[in-house]
């Protein structure tokens, strides 16, 4: 504890109200400052103490002022320095507080100007004995007597910049609810010597600002898209879903559009929908007999359907693209399926990433991730695709009963009465 | 999906009732449509312009509603109308009818035009009453058709014509521009067609399609008897025979290089507005091949039951079906369903087109939700898997993961990395938008430099990773091109910190269950490696194969993906580790 504040405690405890900073360093004689300090650590002791912050005004002296609190006036010290034979105004304006105190005291009438005078304009006094108002005044001050001064000259001298208000802050200290003259000071935390020795019993801790946050731990995060895929994965997963392989971005025009009886010209296979490559620009190779059967759906019609009834070029079907759905894939794996000796039923999915050609805005990238199921299996019904779509929404937690509409396509390449539905939510 | 805006009032007039904006909005989704915005002229010149702009526009409210892209029944007014009152009216019936008193008209095609645009069909409607509302939706409607199904024009171009001016038979020909005379549409003079040429290119709306005829040798051009310009497709019809709110018979044009689309356009155009006209004549047209007849109705026979799951009787079926506008009766065996398709319903190409406006005639909702009989195991890629697991721990470890573009410049994967492009095996895109998607990724190490510049203002260090595709060229595929799944690291910091990318790399061959060593284990030698600063850079070998590399990153890298601090990076291919 420091001295100063072993001696303001004592002195709180004598006085039965309480008392103020100002005064307490006034009557210490050591600067305010210093009695603050020492109010302040007190206070983080506890309630020790309490405190109270005031503020006063106070009147005080600028420099100008101390000064002419000194040496008097300008305007007396002009009368003071001319001689009975008076003085010519050019000499005197050459004193430093002469054109001050010329005005002033040629207002207060203490001097003349004779302009007339021969060797140029000449100063006499008129007076022999003035009042120094003004210094008067400051004196007053100085010595802490300003509350006899009115108002109105106060603010005369401050408009003279002789005098300025001063706010001082002060405490007003009174006696604490655990007040004591000595002080302990407190623990902040357990030490292993303290459990080894027991002295921990002893000692006071300091109280522990809950309501302050902890230390975040330096930990790594995985990206909130792809938390979110794995929890599409799961809910996949769990209901018995298969992964389809979609690792390839690059797709043929082929498995992405024609094969999912999108017609050759449709504006989705537009240069502002699709990314095409320029290198490698054409695939290659494909299962053939497929392909033929493929060219007839669109262009004559087959398996039911009327087709588009237009010229089917391959050269359309051999383009390279950025895949703009992984309907591709499926469409791939629906191809393998067929190939198998016996029909098995299949339920797969996939979750990866796809391409348009999109001009890019706060809600269109050129790139997302797009969700894909598809199930193949004898006597499927819409029925089945709503009840699927209901029970994903149900594991998802999203609560919602999802209304249904959709736009439906149906793959002609098994025979049979198997149908296929696909359903697509873009993310 | 393309939109159409319609007046709310005129709207529910023609449907005959008014509803709330809730009432239209689930009546849209029931249908298949989307309520996309209410909203008004006002509010539409007030967003764009300012509201100043929009002082005196019309308040009148407008519904912008979203129409499937094959449905261009649905394009209009009229055709919305018509589908919306599925619930109430019978399905209209749309019939040819041979003209009162006079032959039929002909258009006659001369094999000219098989050079440039082959293909032409056309039609008459007599006795139309047009208000301006219905010519403002008549002329919105070739819009939209020029828009949707005929490709900008390319496909088929559409011209209406006043009939009372003209007179038949009608010649569709092609003939070289500077033979080619009339005065255009609201123009005061003739023109050849070479000056109309150069008079639209300035033209906002016509100078988008002169290129589909501009550099040929001949231009398509209709003439009547008298040798009056009709139109010049798919450009500009002529003034003479333009349509006025006087107008009482129309012919219809439609020329195309598809000659399907042509007929599907024709018969949207006629059966949207017959609904204005006493009498319908829908008359004959010509080809140089012979005489071709509109068709009739095609019919399409299905059995809907298993479709559904539901257990309707099949005469509701065909009772919701005809609601749809697509007339069913029962056959005689009591299974099947015999179905008219009108020609306004070009989109039916298939019984499961017809399957679908059943179940939506029935109500989505209403189908009873059922879950498929058979179980099945699921099966994880195993690709998948590792990357998943993988990922896990990676954080554990203390990264942070990033997802970065696919598509980037070719200075991201080349030049910034002190690379070749040509050694690359990068594919290239044709048609990117911007220089930002001119190459698909070979490395992820540009996208997580990227991401570290962007978050430069957070504290450091910075550690990042991803595990995610890159693609490179390959002939072995049958698209010549293959992904590879590539795990990469950085740690951005005042010291480059190569121990820690070490520490990771060490700490994943832990995950794998590879031990350090040679042979079946896993080590590192020194490597040059141009991305990398000299003398710190290694290679990863793994089981004999090398998998990848780590090291410090090159002053130079990192100056020009505008970082400032060292950073250490670690890239290699886990798809050897499956």
């Amino acid at each position: 504890m420091s001295p100063a504040q072993e001696t303001l405690l004592r002195r709180v405890e004598k006085v039965d109200g309480g008392l103020d900073s100002q005064d307490v360093a006034t009557s210490l004689g050591v600067d305010h400052q210093a009695i603050v300090g020492a109010v302040k650590s007190l206070l983080a002791l506890g309630d020790v103490i309490s405190a109270e912050q005031r503020s006063s005004k106070h009147w005080e002296l600028t420099g100008e002022g101390c000064e002419i609190a000194e040496q008097g006036s300008h305007e007396a010290r002009v009368v003071s320095s001319i001689p009975e034979e008076g003085m010519p105004q050019s000499q005197l304006m050459k004193l430093a507080f002469g054109k001050v105190g010329f005005s002033k005291a040629m207002s207060n009438k203490w001097i003349r100007l004779d302009k007339g005078h021969e060797g140029g304009p000449r100063i006499f006094k008129t007076v022999e004995h003035l009042e120094d108002l003004v210094r008067d005044k400051l004196l007053l001050v100085q010595k802490g007597q300003a509350s006899q001064l009115e108002e109105k000259e106060k603010n005369e001298l401050k408009k003279r910049k002789l005098l300025s208000e001063v706010t001082v802050k002060s405490y007003w200290i009174t006696k604490g609810s655990c007040f004591s003259t000595t002080i302990t000071k407190q623990e902040t935390e357990l030490t292993p010597e303290m459990i080894a020795s027991g002295s921990w019993k002893e000692k006071k801790f300091k109280p522990y600002n809950f309501e302050a946050l902890g230390v975040a731990p330096d930990c790594g995060h995985l990206h909130p898209l792809m938390k979110v895929r794995t929890q599409f994965r799961q809910i996949f997963l769990e209901m018995g879903f298969t992964e389809m392989p979609t690792n390839n971005f690059i797709e043929s025009s082929f498995w992405n559009f024609d094969s999912l009886f999108q017609p050759q010209q449709h504006p989705a296979r537009d240069q502002h929908d699709t990314f095409f490559l320029s290198d490698p620009a054409q695939a290659h190779e494909f299962p053939q007999d497929y392909l033929e059967r493929v060219r007839k759906v669109h262009s004559e019609g087959g398996f039911g359907s009327q087709g588009y009834k237009y010229d089917w070029k391959i050269e359309e079907a051999q383009k390279n693209i950025l895949r703009t759905h992984t309907t591709a894939v499926s469409a791939r794996m629906l191809y393998k399926l067929a190939q198998q000796e016996k029909f098995t039923p299949v339920k797969y999915f996939s979750i990866d990433r796809v391409f348009r050609n999109e001009t890019l805005d706060a809600t269109h990238l050129a790139e997302f991730h797009q969700i894909e199921g598809v199930v193949a299996d004898y006597g499927l019904t819409l029925g089945d695709l709503m009840g699927i779509l209901h029970q994903f929404f149900n594991k998802l937690g999203e609560g919602s009963t999802s209304q249904g509409w959709g736009q439906f396509h149906s793959f002609n390449s098994l025979p049979g009465n198997v149908i296929q539905f696909k359903f697509e939510v873009g993310l | 999906m393309p939109t159409v805006s319609v007046k709310r009032d005129l709207l529910f007039h023609a449907l005959g009732r008014t509803y709330t904006d809730e009432e239209f909005d689930e009546l849209c989704f029931e249908f298949g449509l989307e309520l996309d915005e209410i909203t008004s002229e006002k509010d539409i010149i007030s967003r764009e312009q300012g509201d100043t702009k929009a002082e005196g526009a019309s308040d009148v409210i407008l519904y912008k509603i979203d129409v499937p892209a094959n449905r261009y029944d649905l394009l209009c007014l009229e055709g919305l109308v018509r589908g919306l009152q599925v619930f109430k009216m019978e399905a209209p019936r749309y019939r040819r009818v041979s003209p009162a008193s006079s032959e039929p008209q002909r258009l006659v095609i001369t094999k000219e035009t098989t050079a440039v645009r082959p293909h032409a069909v056309a039609a008459v409607l007599r006795n139309i009453t047009f208000t301006q509302e219905r010519y403002d939706s008549f002329i919105e409607l070739q819009e939209k058709l020029h828009q949707n199904v005929c490709r900008k024009r390319t496909l088929v171009a559409i011209g209406t014509h006043d009939l009372d001016t003209i007179s038949g038979p009608f010649t569709y020909t092609a003939k070289p521009p500077g033979d080619i005379r009339f005065k255009p549409l609201n123009q005061a003079k003739e023109y050849t067609a070479q000056e109309l040429m150069s008079l639209y290119k300035t033209d906002s709306h016509l100078r988008h399609y002169l290129h589909i005829i501009e550099d040929e040798a001949v231009y398509p051009v209709i003439y009547d008897s008298n040798g009056i310009v009709l139109s010049m497709p798919p450009i500009i019809n002529g003034d003479h025979s333009k349509i006025s709110l006087n107008t009482k018979n129309v012919f219809i044009e439609c020329t195309a290089t598809d000659l399907t689309k042509a007929k599907i356009v024709l018969d949207m155009m006629v059966t949207m507005f017959c609904e204005y006209f006493c009498f319908l004549l829908w008359e004959n047209i010509l080809e140089p091949t012979g005489q071709y007849v509109h068709s009739d109705y095609p019919h399409s026979i299905c059995n809907p039951q298993p479709f559904f799951g539901i257990s309707e009787s099949t005469e509701h079926i065909a009772q919701l079906l005809t609601k749809m506008c697509l007339r069913s009766e029962v056959m005689s065996d009591g299974e099947q369903i015999e179905v008219e398709i009108p020609p306004t319903r070009s989109d039916v190409i298939h019984a499961c087109d017809i399957m679908e406006d059943a179940a939506m005639a029935y109500g989505f909702n209403n189908i009873p939700r059922t879950t498929p009989r058979t179980y099945t195991i699921a099966n994880q890629l195993p690709l998948n898997k590792l990357s998943e697991l993988l990922r896990q721990d990676l954080a554990a470890a203390g990264f942070t993961e990033a997802l970065t573009f696919a598509l980037c410049s070719q200075e991201d994967i080349a030049d910034k990395l002190l690379k070749n492009i040509s050694e690359t095996r990068a594919c290239r895109i044709s048609n990117p938008k911007t220089a930002e998607f001119q190459v698909a990724r070979t490395t992820l190490l540009s996208g997580l430099l990227k991401t570290v510049a962007a978050n430069r203002k957070m504290p450091l260090p910075l550690r990042l990773f991803e595990i995610s595709d890159v693609v490179l060229k390959d002939e072995s595929k049958d698209v010549g091109a293959r992904n590879n799944r590539r795990l990469c690291a950085v740690y951005y910091n005042k010291s480059p910190g190569f121990e820690v990318i070490h520490g990771l790399m060490d700490r994943v061959m832990q995950l794998l269950e590879i031990k350090p060593g040679q042979g079946n284990g896993y080590h590192i030698q020194a490597a040059d490696d141009s991305t990398f600063f000299p003398g710190r850079c290694a290679e990863i070998f793994a089981c004999g194969k090398s998998i990848g590399r780590l090291g410090v990153l090159h002053p130079d890298v990192i100056n020009r993906f505008e970082l400032t601090m060292p950073c250490s990076a670690l890239d290699i291919d886990i798809e050897h580790f499956l």
